[in-house]
């Protein structure tokens, strides 16, 4: 059992952020595609990593790497519980660690650009919040498990009871993969009204860091959603693929929205939707 | 029983030494000595008690019955008194004064009072309270020895009064040790206003307009909940087909018997507690110095308040009543939570995350399960150590920068590195994984998805604002202004052992807590429900790991080779002086300000704060329906 669990984790470890960086390079060409263009090749990610580590790093201060790097374990170290099949409550607190160590890097530069982005960053934290709690204690009463491995063998469908909790998730998912028009926080593209937001003053192996943390947060991301199919891996995979185009594609036809809606909407779809859908499961699946 | 008469007596003796003694030296060495035998004896009676099941001591005495007749009397006299200052607004006081005296006078005089059996008792619960009030409370008072000494430095508009401050805080340990060991619910309630006494007379130590109205304020709603208690007496003597006024007989009598007056016992417990609708005397207790509000208004006092439903918890389990009291806890949870948000003044921010938290204890001993009795209990030990450390780093650091504005506090890790570090610690503590109010939280949200869906959801949505305004605090801290410079002015030696003393346990407490759990509340949970739940070992070897790379982390830090290059802040390209200002669209350098976001147009007091009093009042109102009928 815990040589499973430890081989689990080492290949976590390992393989989950190249299989990020892949699904970065995969984003991309799509995003292309839906645009018109060819796109970058797939290894694009790695390379420019890659690149950035090469890089001579600048900073403001020297704390901000200190937090870049507790960013980067912490997100590691969710994805491992995730995926040695820990407590699901435990994970979400995790990756909240993560993302505040991040927000404090991003504080630390005293910088209007990245602190604002860093206000927006815990809105967009206080956002999704609810929905991903809500999701693990919807999980747990039709499994009576907090554990990931037990919710992935309990052998029936979650997503036929949980629909409204599983649309919650995908709603507040486009905050977490930062994507529009949810990406208040930070932006893909420069000479925006936030320049680059929360990564501003990042530069060098510190911005690589964060690269290399959101790869596998994405994969960590994809894996709560196969949660819902775990039935059935094949249509899981399928699945969970589909959700990630599906967020590309909303990425590209939306423009980013303000964090007052950004905070109402998904406490409204969340409080519509996931609760609705927990209060219907313990009123009628005792 | 020698320990429990010294842990309520003994204070009296420094109390009324310190009435009189003004001469700092002499003050000093009274308190240390004093707190230090209060540590060693509520240390021993842990060590002689805890883990067994609970105790009971009979005292059989005529002369102290009329003591406690007499104290009751001489305290509503004093009271009475006090209502010289009170405006025509606040004329309901006398009036409930009166009333509550009157009941008490009746009861006493009527000659129906059951006959108490045990008077005094030690269970496992009373022994965590004991020792939150024995440690917790005595380091606030080696700390208030630096801070009141500061304070008038500060304040000289303000009446010096330490003597009587020093009075009224040995008064109040006194009385909050009789609150959790007594078992005589008449003597309880003595003890009970007293701590009402105390909050009272603190809140208006400044003298000021402001301080006198909220402590009246705090006064009335206070003893609006007395008059609960009152109630619950009086039914319990006349009413009750069980009657007794022995707490644990009350206790075992079961729903069907003892709902009633355990709801009237709540109902004090929540304005004690300053839940919903009774939360705006303990926003308005800020106005105190700030070590009665670590003492009394949020590490122990409020705590009497939760202590007690806590105790009412196996009566509550699995009623409506229970459920809807468990409602105004979660509603007072949520809505205080979003509040807090709103607010830039740090003692106000941990006012209503008090409030929120306590709101949060009482969702759980509402409803009464076994699994959520066990998460109240812990936060109620977490919370005390936690914020009791805010409340003394706000003082201190409001003496050195000469704001509790959070604003104010920008670089303080560079300004005051010690303040900084232990204020990230009382932070940390308060919501971040694997810290004791995170594990508290988790052991909430487990807890009420089993008892009550819709709690959890309450929980769910409170939970997220709170990281929001806790981490933007962070934030503040550690942000590294270029203007910022270290500030030589030392920290007071008594507040700085005071504040060591908590940070080092508030981080030990994680490691610990397993051994709390196994040794303190789990005899408790078991000795009532006959059942308990232990920690699952690979979730405690994860957040071993977790506090492991939060501690080491930093630590690698320190030989880390510094090969970047330092470069300003970016400023749009019009940095003038580093990062410190910039030139403006019309060629005027300006300064760069950072601040948070408040979003009170979302979050603010004037929004929420009469939609959650309404929602209180309609819950408290519908359990004493449901009651009822």
């Amino acid at each position: 059992m815990t040589m499973t669990k430890i081989a689990l984790a080492l290949s976590y470890v390992i393989v989950g952020g190249v299989l990020g960086g892949f699904l970065a390079g995969f984003d991309r060409i799509l995003t292309a595609r839906m645009q018109g263009r060819k796109g970058p090749p797939l290894m694009q990610p790695f390379f420019d990593v890659l690149k950035l580590m090469e890089k001579r790093t600048v900073v403001v201060n020297n704390h901000q790497t200190f937090y870049v790097a507790c960013f980067l374990i912490f997100i590691v170290l969710t994805g491992t519980l995730f995926f040695v099949g820990g407590d699901l409550l435990l994970t979400i607190f995790a990756l909240t660690v993560a993302g505040i160590f991040l927000v404090l890097g991003a504080f630390s530069s005293n910088s209007p650009f990245s602190i604002i982005g860093a206000e927006r960053e815990l809105l967009q934290m206080m956002a999704y919040e609810p929905a991903l709690l809500i999701a693990a204690l919807g999980m747990y009463w039709i499994t009576k498990s907090f554990h990931v491995s037990d919710i992935v063998s309990y052998g029936h469908p979650l997503i036929a009871v949980l629909p409204g909790i599983f649309i919650s998730v995908l709603f507040i998912l486009t905050i977490k993969l930062r994507k529009s028009p949810f990406d208040l926080s930070t932006s893909h593209h420069g000479h925006q009204e936030l320049v680059k937001g929360l990564t501003t003053e990042f530069s060098g192996s510190s911005l690589a860091m964060i690269e290399v943390a959101h790869w596998y947060e994405n994969i960590m991301l994809m894996g709560f959603v196969y949660l819902f199919f775990a039935s059935t891996p094949i249509i899981g995979i399928a699945a969970t693929i589909l959700v990630y185009i599906l967020e590309v594609l909303v990425d590209n036809i939306y423009a980013r929205l303000t964090w007052q809606f950004t905070i109402a909407s998904s406490w409204i779809v969340t409080g519509a939707l996931a609760v609705t859908n927990l209060m219907a499961i313990t009123l009628f699946l005792k | 029983m020698n320990q429990i008469s010294f842990l309520i007596l003994f204070p009296l003796v420094p109390a009324l030494l310190l009435a009189v003694i003004s001469n700092q030296t002499f003050r000093n060495v009274i308190v240390w000595v004093s707190s230090l035998s209060l540590i060693f004896v509520s240390i021993s009676l842990a060590t002689a008690h805890l883990g067994g099941s609970p105790e009971f001591f009979s005292v059989e005495s005529p002369i102290l019955e009329k003591l406690f007749f007499g104290g009751e009397i001489l305290l509503s006299l004093y009271l009475l008194w006090r209502c010289k200052g009170i405006t025509k607004k606040e004329s309901y006081i006398p009036v409930l004064i009166i009333l509550q005296a009157g009941i008490g006078i009746f009861l006493e005089l009527s000659g129906k009072l059951p006959k108490v059996e045990n008077a005094f008792y030690v269970d496992n619960l009373s022994i965590i309270m004991a020792l939150i009030i024995g440690i917790i409370g005595t380091i606030i008072c080696i700390y208030a020895l630096g801070y009141m000494k500061e304070y008038h430095e500060h304040h000289t508009e303000i009446k010096n009064n330490t003597r009587g401050f020093f009075f009224i805080f040995f008064l109040f340990l006194s009385a909050m040790f009789g609150v959790v060991l007594c078992n005589n619910l008449v003597w309880l309630f003595f003890f009970w206003e007293v701590t009402t006494l105390c909050s009272f007379w603190m809140i208006g130590y400044s003298k000021t307009e402001e301080a006198k109205r909220n402590s009246y304020r705090a006064l009335g709603l206070n003893l609006l909940g007395g008059l609960g208690f009152s109630l619950a007496l009086f039914y319990l003597t006349f009413l009750s087909k069980a009657p007794t006024i022995e707490l644990d007989k009350l206790i075992h009598a079961g729903s069907l018997l003892a709902l009633i007056p355990a709801c009237l016992i709540c109902f004090a417990g929540l304005a004690k507690s300053a839940q919903m609708p009774f939360s705006s005397w303990l926003l308005g207790a800020m106005v105190a110095p700030t070590p009665v509000s670590a003492l009394l208004h949020s590490s122990t006092m409020v705590k009497a308040g939760v202590f007690i439903i806590i105790k009412m918890a196996p009566v509550l389990q699995h009623t409506t009543a229970g459920l809807l009291l468990a409602g105004v806890g979660g509603v007072t949870f949520l809505m205080t939570s979003l509040l807090a948000v709103s607010q830039s003044n740090a003692k106000r921010v941990l006012a209503y995350s008090t409030i929120a938290n306590l709101g949060l204890i009482v969702t759980c001993a509402g409803v009464g399960t076994y699994e959520a009795v066990w998460a109240a209990i812990l936060l109620v030990i977490f919370h005390a150590l936690a914020k009791g450390l805010l409340f003394l780093t706000v003082g201190t650091v409001e003496h050195k920068i000469g704001s509790r504005d959070i604003e104010d506090m920008g670089s303080l890790i560079i300004v005051k590195p010690f303040l900084g570090i232990v204020m990230l610690i009382g932070i940390a503590g308060m919501f971040l994984a694997p810290f004791g109010m995170l594990i508290s939280k988790w052991a909430c949200l487990k807890a009420l998805i089993d008892a009550s869906p819709i709690l959890a959801i309450l929980l769910a949505y409170g939970s997220a604002p709170t990281l929001f305004f806790w981490s933007k605090w962070m934030g503040k801290i550690l942000s590294v202004s270029s203007k910022a410079k270290a500030l030589d002015s030392p920290v007071d030696s008594n507040e700085a052992i005071a504040l060591s003393s908590l940070a080092i346990p508030t981080i030990l407490t994680c490691l610990l807590f397993p051994l709390i759990a196994s040794v303190a509340i789990e005899p408790y949970i078991s000795s009532i429900y006959g059942q308990t739940i232990s920690l699952s070992q690979g979730n405690l070897t994860i957040m071993t790991i977790m506090l492991g790379l939060i501690i080491l982390v930093p630590l690698g830090f320190i030989f880390y080779p510094r090969k970047q290059k330092h470069v300003f802040g970016y400023l749009s390209g019009a940095n003038v002086s580093g990062s410190a200002s910039f030139l403006g669209a019309m060629g005027v350098v300006k300064d760069v300000a950072n601040r948070n976001y408040y979003l009170s147009s979302a979050f603010g007091e004037a929004k929420l704060t009469i939609p959650s009093v309404f929602l209180g009042i309609a819950l408290i109102t519908g359990m004493f329906v449901v009651v009822l009928l």
